[in-house]
């Protein structure tokens, strides 16, 4: 009975959009977490380095260049933190499809021009970090067993959220998306 | 003449005790996604210093857009409270970071 809420909790995120973070939830070692979570944050500069290029708008460039000095930061602190444990990360099945999504996501976002690009991509970014969030909430930071690990995480998590809702304020000041893509 | 110097005293006291006298100093903590103290209370004249002790910039913006500061990890920003009022204030780049500041003239 006590093991059920874990495997219904599963089973909700591999449904969700980007349910690759989910998996092997019980299985995963300090190494792989690290991974995910730097993964996750190297997704979201490149997506960003995505908008840089293609987008006109202020506030898009503006929100894409605080993504590239927020995740830049965390992830130089998680690679300081897997050098001073001396852990190496470890490439594994979530970190390998989430790298996959991100590149058909990529490739899906690059042929959108204008303001039909700036508001796929703040939504994805709304998505993405929704995602991100649920997975450090309920499998990431949880199943971490070093203590300073955690504690990056959990900093993570924090800063992502600000970063959940200043894409979903980014959303709602973008122009309606009007029927077609041109 | 005691009676004098008394009043004198008085007078003067009574001048100088609204509060704290201009060009205080409040500091307020960025610290784990989250300003510390939450609210504060200061007088016009008054500076804020926010010191920013976490891995990413803030900012401390007011809800109005009438001040703002960008605070870099590990450095300090301040603003001089020219205005009497309440203000809402949030981080621009993680608005789940939230504060006000109470300004009484
Ligand atoms: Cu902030």
């Amino acid at each position: 009975m006590s093991k059920l809420p874990v495997t219904l909790l599963g089973a909700c995120l591999c449904l969700a959009p980007y349910g690759a973070m989910a998996q092997q939830a019980a299985k995963l070692t300090d190494p792989q977490i690290a991974h995910i979570a730097y993964t996750a944050g190297q997704i979201d500069i490149q997506a960003a380095e995505l908008a840089l290029k293609q987008s006109k708008n202020k506030e898009v460039k503006a929100f894409a260049n605080d993504m590239v000095r927020d995740h830049k930061a965390v992830n130089e602190k998680a690679l300081a933190l897997v050098k001073k444990l001396n852990v190496k990360p470890e490439d594994n099945d979530t970190s390998r499809q989430l790298t996959q999504q991100a590149g058909a996501k990529r490739k899906e976002l690059s042929t959108l021009k204008g303001a039909a690009f700036d508001k796929a991509y703040a939504q994805n970014e709304v998505a993405f970090h929704q995602q991100v969030n649920s997975a450090l909430q309920n499998t990431l930071i949880p199943n971490a067993s070093n203590g300073e690990l955690k504690d990056l995480l959990s900093t993570g998590l924090k800063i992502f959220q600000g970063h959940e809702q200043h894409a979903e304020h980014l959303v709602q000041s973008l122009p309606a998306r009007t029927g077609a893509v041109h | 003449m005691c009676r004098l110097i008394i009043l004198a005293a008085v007078a003067l006291g009574m001048l100088a005790s609204p509060a704290s006298p201009a060009g205080t100093i409040r500091p307020i903590l960025m610290k784990d996604i989250a300003f510390a103290p939450k609210q504060v209370t200061v007088h016009v004249g008054d500076t804020l210093e926010w010191a920013n002790q976490d891995i990413v910039a803030h900012t401390a913006t007011a809800k109005d857009k009438s001040w703002e500061v960008n605070v870099l990890p590990g450095k300090n920003g301040r603003v001089v409270m020219k205005a009497a009022g309440t203000f809402d204030y949030i981080c621009r780049y993680h608005p789940n970071m939230t504060g006000e500041i109470i300004i009484e003239p």
